[in-house]
């Protein structure tokens, strides 16, 4: 099992330029109009100064005064053209930005839910603020390029192409003079070309971690407030910043280097035509003014290339941004959906079997082993064990969160790698340690268990769960804003919430993990009857950390370093002195003696 | 966003006012990248000038008389190699300068930012998102300093523009003055683009930050989300988002589509209009060809040069907006002011004193009302109450997350206001509910960089029953955890959280509940260990468990943010039938079924 994002640094430019349309075919659309609106703009470019020039010479500058129906003449044509190249121009950058953005767009919303569908396992690995930026920044930063460079660099090796023809038209040694000058720039180009990429996927890299590092005291600020660590928060902050900043002016360094080249070679190339052509010319193969013309030529030639190693060196940054987000798209989601393949589990309380079950981290020992289990359709079980015992991945397993390293978990006698994902959301709902909620309103948030829940739904839930006076109590009832991460509400409360919005689930296997705790007393008692009603008709099983959970469960299974060590009620169990379980909860019993004595 | 839209000509001012801002902060490299610029665009017309000499001085003759010096040819091959390469050091001192001088902006512009966001107080982070706050350290800047990369060429550029018009002027001041129409019509164009993307991109500014948000809050709850089978609304939901920002950024790109041709053609407008009006003054004798030619041709070369500025101007509006954001943090006000009172050092625990505190968060609804009471230093003093009931907001008012409305909070007589930086978590540590932990080792996470011996670190995580754990892990202390702590379980958080206050020795420990994701059995421990440890130091607890509660010396009932009662565990017992529902009320279930 890959749990690590893939980088995308390993796919080359044009690789990934080939991938990254294949995932946003908008870009395709209308490509070829696209490219020919861009000859006529590059084209017009050229024939513009050409027409005006031919005016100035021969019209206006013309020996023995000034031709004037000609300067009128090449006026219009001038102006025609003029008006031609703008409207190109403007035509060919409307629809580049049109297939851009919408390209951009498709493929920004693959990635992120793509990040979704990733293993819990391989999320957990990337950072939050690296994945974010490479739904945001990384997909801005190929923007730029898609629209100022992409198609101009095809019409650049065009108009190369076509100046060689017109040079080798001319003189086919001085053809080959250019071509041997500028060699060593073509050929250095893949050098630098890699080095360029290397520098730009460095400096998107970095880009993530400062990204984590500023979320850090965002998200902290308050252990960050109270333990007065803002000097060493800063300091971790500033070396990212820093780091960044030095990847940025690297980058830039060898993007300036690489275009200087361009120059260098246009400067070899000129002498070489002079020294020559005066050298064919001393042949008889060439006249002076042949010679001249094609250092004129040369320039057409030399334009474009130093236009598309611009290009060219730019895009090294955006590509290095659109090697991320396709990074994320080629990370596998290991946990495959059977799609239509997928096995439907009927309504009703789900049977669980657990056979041979082995779960490991990669490249960890087995964090749970040889684990059989049945546990019957309608029956409350309750895991208990210790910290790090392995019973926080039983949850994991049960609700597909995770697929074990071996052997296999069966719902209603199908294994869990067949059943339909929607189905086996529908079906089995965990609720998990720290219930995390949505910066809306609390309606929002418990909907988001069912969402076409009305209020009244929502209220009779409250009801069944016995928390129509909190609800009731709060002063802006289902209006009431919850804040970022639920933040705004007390820990008891938010848990109220994530009750609530399994209730409304409705689910056939209910999975709690530490749901009661952080809740007062009281408010635990109110919900434990209220989950015993919830409870009631489903399969439910919980990670239970308060014996009295496990005291008021059908079954208890104790979960030893990683085996199952007891199963049974906890009367039984309890009463087996020595065993892993009675240990438990003599310490429960006398963890509330003391101020019961008091 | 109506006030946002200024008129253009106010974006042109306000960009170059962003702009003057990073030129007086990076003098020296923006004159480097300056020079830059005007050493390439000498060299470009010093190309020209070499191809002239040496075809008047090299190839010409050489063809007339049959044979050239190899002196004359090593004088092409350096003249031209030269230029090239004088060329080529100014290109890289211009693009290299200039990357030089934006990413520095860029990098201060960000310290400057996240200072501020360790500074503002925590009602000012309660009111912000955190994608939020993290485009604007990030998109913003960018989008600030985006012109300096334009900078230079624009600036070297307006020279050769001074040295045009000067000799356009020389030519022939009729047609000088036709030809310098373009720049009113350069200029008009700028405001009407301004005006027409100034709005949009603004909007788009705004929404780069919501998008960030969204997927920042997603991916934070993508349990949640994967647990609940709900990746397609949540993919709906950031669709919804990716697409206003898809469509907003075609708008501004529709209008920079017009904006960048029409800019281009207006020179080559000029010209035609010099020709026209050229070549009716030519034909009235008003003057001679060879000057319109000069008017027309310098009118062509300053094309570029116009081309470039409008690159600049581009970019204008965007770093309006960018700069403008950040500003907004920078300009965020609210810093908790400090005193310079150093707080009292040693072993011995500290004497805390609450007087007729009252604090309220949301105007209409006091979270704490007319609070006081005060500890003696080594007791041990836990709240108690319901959920919701103001005992966590009170820890963050003992440890001055926030101010008091009314009334005082002091540590050993002196009001928490009056201490110094630093002096308050030197003596107090607090245990929150929800541990948050860093993106660092083990040790990183308990010693957060103060001077804490590997022994002690290891005693700490003792008394926290969390050596066991530690020890297991693969590279012990120095085990990355990994942003926050998502490797380990929400119990092994707390209980890092907890050694962390430990290895501090504070003279006054608060823990709001700051087990509550422990086993029972672990957590009898902890309590013993804390105990046991006896290390003096003056406790506040947070607490549902009566194994916590039994811990204290004095029990603080609250309800509704107030005391309702105090006095020992069995007092309270005794007289007050609501505690003893809340704290009885596992017994009271046991009872009842």
């Amino acid at each position: 099992m890959s749990t690590v994002m893939d980088s995308g640094e390993e796919i080359g430019a044009i690789a990934t330029i080939r991938r990254g349309v294949h995932f946003s075919p908008e870009l395709k659309e209308g490509v070829w109009g696209t490219l020919a609106l861009a000859v006529v703009a590059s084209v017009g470019q050229v024939i513009v100064p050409i027409a005006v020039q031919q005016t100035l010479d021969r019209g206006l500058g013309r020996s023995g005064g000034p031709d004037v129906s000609f300067t009128v003449w090449m006026g219009v044509v001038a102006a025609f053209g003029l008006l031609v190249t703008s409207y190109a121009s403007y035509a060919m950058t409307r629809r580049l930005f049109t297939t851009s953005e919408r390209g951009l767009a498709s493929l920004r919303i693959k990635a992120f839910r793509h990040v979704h569908d990733l293993p819990l396992l391989t999320q957990n690995t990337e950072r939050r603020g690296a994945l974010v930026s490479r739904v945001t920044s990384d997909v801005d930063q190929v923007s730029q390029f898609l629209v100022f460079g992409g198609l101009l660099f095809v019409v650049s090796i065009g108009q190369v192409l076509i100046a060689t023809i017109v040079m080798l038209f001319y003189s086919w040694q001085l053809a080959l003079v250019v071509w041997l000058c500028f060699a060593p720039l073509f050929a250095s180009l893949r050098f630098f070309q890699r080095k360029l990429s290397d520098a730009y996927s460095v400096v998107r890299r970095q880009v993530g971690v400062m990204l984590s590092a500023i979320s850090e005291p965002v998200v902290g600020a308050a252990v960050v407030r109270s333990y007065a660590v803002e000097a060493r928060t800063q300091a971790r902050i500033d070396e990212a910043i820093a780091t960044h900043q030095q990847a940025s002016t690297r980058a830039q360094g060898f993007t300036a280097f690489s275009f200087s080249l361009g120059g260098v070679s246009a400067g070899l190339a000129n002498a070489g035509v002079l020294i020559v052509g005066i050298w064919l010319g001393f042949a008889g193969d060439i006249t002076a003014g042949e010679v001249l013309a094609f250092a004129f030529l040369v320039t057409l030639f030399v334009g474009p290339v130093q236009m598309g190693t611009q290009i060219l060196t730019d895009a090294q940054n955006a590509i290095a941004g659109w090697r991320r987000v396709i990074g994320i798209l080629d990370t596998p989601a290991d946990l495959v959906d059977p799609g239509p393949a997928g096995q439907v589990l009927p309504r009703g309380p789900i049977d669980v079997r657990f056979e041979d079950v082995e779960f490991a981290y990669p490249g960890g020992p087995p964090v749970l082993r040889d684990v059989t289990l049945d546990i019957e359709a309608g029956r409350r079980v309750a895991i208990v064990g210790e910290t790090g015992s392995g019973k926080s991945t039983f949850a994991k397993l049960l609700t597909r969160l995770m697929d074990p390293s071996q052997g296999a978990v069966l719902l209603d006698g199908v294994d869990v790698r067949e059943i339909g994902e929607v189905s086996l959301r529908r079906s089995v709902v965990l609720v998990p340690q720290e219930g995390f909620l949505f910066d809306d309103t609390l309606r929002a948030n418990v909907r988001y268990g069912r969402l076409d829940a009305t209020d009244d739904d929502i209220r009779a839930s409250a009801d069944e769960l016995g928390l129509t006076d909190w609800l009731d109590g709060l002063p802006r009832g289902l209006d009431t804003r919850v804040g970022q991460r639920g933040e705004s509400l007390s820990a008891g409360e938010r848990q109220l919430v994530a009750l609530l919005r399994a209730h409304l689930a409705d689910p056939d296997l209910l999975v709690l993990d530490e749901a009661t705790s952080a809740v007062d007393p009281q408010l635990e008692m109110r919900i434990g009857r209220a989950l015993e009603r919830l409870m009631g008709g489903r399969t439910s099983v919980t990670i239970a950390h308060r014996l009295s959970t496990a005291e008021g469960a059908d079954e208890v299974v104790v979960v030893d370093q990683g085996r199952v060590v007891q199963r049974g009620h906890h009367s039984v169990l309890a009463a087996e002195t020595g065993s892993v379980y009675a240990n438990l909860h003599r310490s429960w019993v006398s963890q509330q003696g003391p101020a019961l004595g008091g | 966003m109506d006030d946002e839209r200024a008129d253009g000509r106010g974006s042109t001012r306000a960009g170059f006012g962003v702009l003057l801002v990073a030129i007086k902060r990076e003098p020296w490299i923006f004159t480097l990248s300056t020079l830059g610029s005007v050493l390439f665009g000498a060299l470009t017309v010093a190309d020209a000038w070499v191809l002239g000499w040496s075809t008047d001085h090299v190839v010409l003759p050489a063809f007339e008389s049959g044979e050239v010096g190899s002196g004359s040819l090593v004088a092409i091959l350096g003249l031209f190699l030269g230029v090239a390469i004088l060329r080529a050091v100014g290109i890289v001192a211009r693009r290299l300068g200039a990357g030089i001088m934006q990413y520095r902006m860029q990098a201060s512009t960000r310290r400057a930012v996240t200072r501020q966001y360790l500074s503002l107080p925590m009602e000012w982070h309660q009111r912000h998102p955190t994608g939020e706050l993290l485009s604007n350290a990030n998109s913003d800047v960018e989008a600030a300093w985006g012109p300096i990369a334009p900078l230079p060429m624009a600036v070297g550029t307006v020279a050769m523009m001074v040295i045009a018009v000067a000799q356009m002027l020389l030519a022939d001041l009729v047609l000088a003055a036709v030809g310098l129409l373009v720049f009113p019509a350069v200029i008009a164009v700028n405001v009407i683009y301004q005006q027409r993307s100034q709005g949009w991109m603004t909007r788009a500014q705004q929404l780069r930050g919501e998008v960030s948000e969204i997927a920042h809050e997603s991916f934070d709850g993508a349990m949640v989300v994967k647990t609940l089978g709900r990746e397609p609304e949540e993919t709906a939901r950031f669709a919804a988002k990716a697409q206003e920002l898809r469509d907003v950024n075609i708008r501004v790109g529709r209008i920079r589509a017009a904006f960048d041709p029409a800019l281009a053609a207006l020179p080559g407008l000029g010209v035609l209009f010099v020709l026209a009006v050229g070549v009716s003054r030519v034909l009235s004798g008003a003057t001679d060809a060879g000057d319109v030619v000069t008017v027309a041709y310098l009118l062509t070369i300053v094309s570029f040069p116009i081309r470039s500025i409008g690159w600049l101007l581009g970019e204008f509006p965007r770093s309006v907006v960018g700069y403008r954001r950040v500003r907004s943090v920078l300009g965020a006000t609210g810093e908790m002011p400090y005193g310079d009172r150093r707080a009292v050092r040693g072993d011995a625990g500290a004497r805390l004193d609450v007087e007729s505190l009252g604090y309220r968060y949301d105007p209409d609804q006091p979270l704490l009302e007319d609070l006081a009471f005060s500890v003696e230093p080594g007791r041990t003093v836990a709240l108690v109450g319901a959920t919701a009931s103001g005992k966590s907001t009170l820890t963050t008012l003992l440890t001055r997350l926030v101010d008091p409305d009314r009334g005082a909070v002091a540590v050993d007589g002196v009001d928490l206001r009056e201490l110094a930086p630093g002096e308050l978590a030197a003596t107090v540590s607090i245990v929150p509910q929800t541990a948050f932990l860093f993106d660092d080792t083990v040790r990183g996470n308990i010693t957060l960089g103060a001077d804490v011996s590997d022994a002690d670190v290891w005693a700490a995580l003792r008394t926290a029953q969390a050596d066991g754990f530690v020890a297991a892990l693969p590279s012990g202390l120095d085990t990355q955890l990994g942003e926050r702590g998502t490797s380990l379980s929400g119990g092994q958080r707390q209980r890092i959280s907890l050694a962390r206050a430990l290895v501090r020795r504070p003279r006054l420990l608060i823990l709001d509940d700051a087990t509550s994701a422990v086993d029972p059995e672990v957590e009898a421990r902890i309590l013993a260990g804390l105990r046991e440890s006896g290390s003096g130091s003056t406790l506040v607890v947070v607490a549902y468990r009566k194994a916590t509660i039994g811990l204290a010396d004095e029990v603080l009932h609250l309800e509704g943010g107030r005391i309702v009662d105090r006095g020992t565990h069995a007092e309270l017992l005794g007289r007050s039938p609501s505690y003893a529902r809340l704290v009885n009320a596992y017994e009271q279930e046991e009872v009842a079924t």
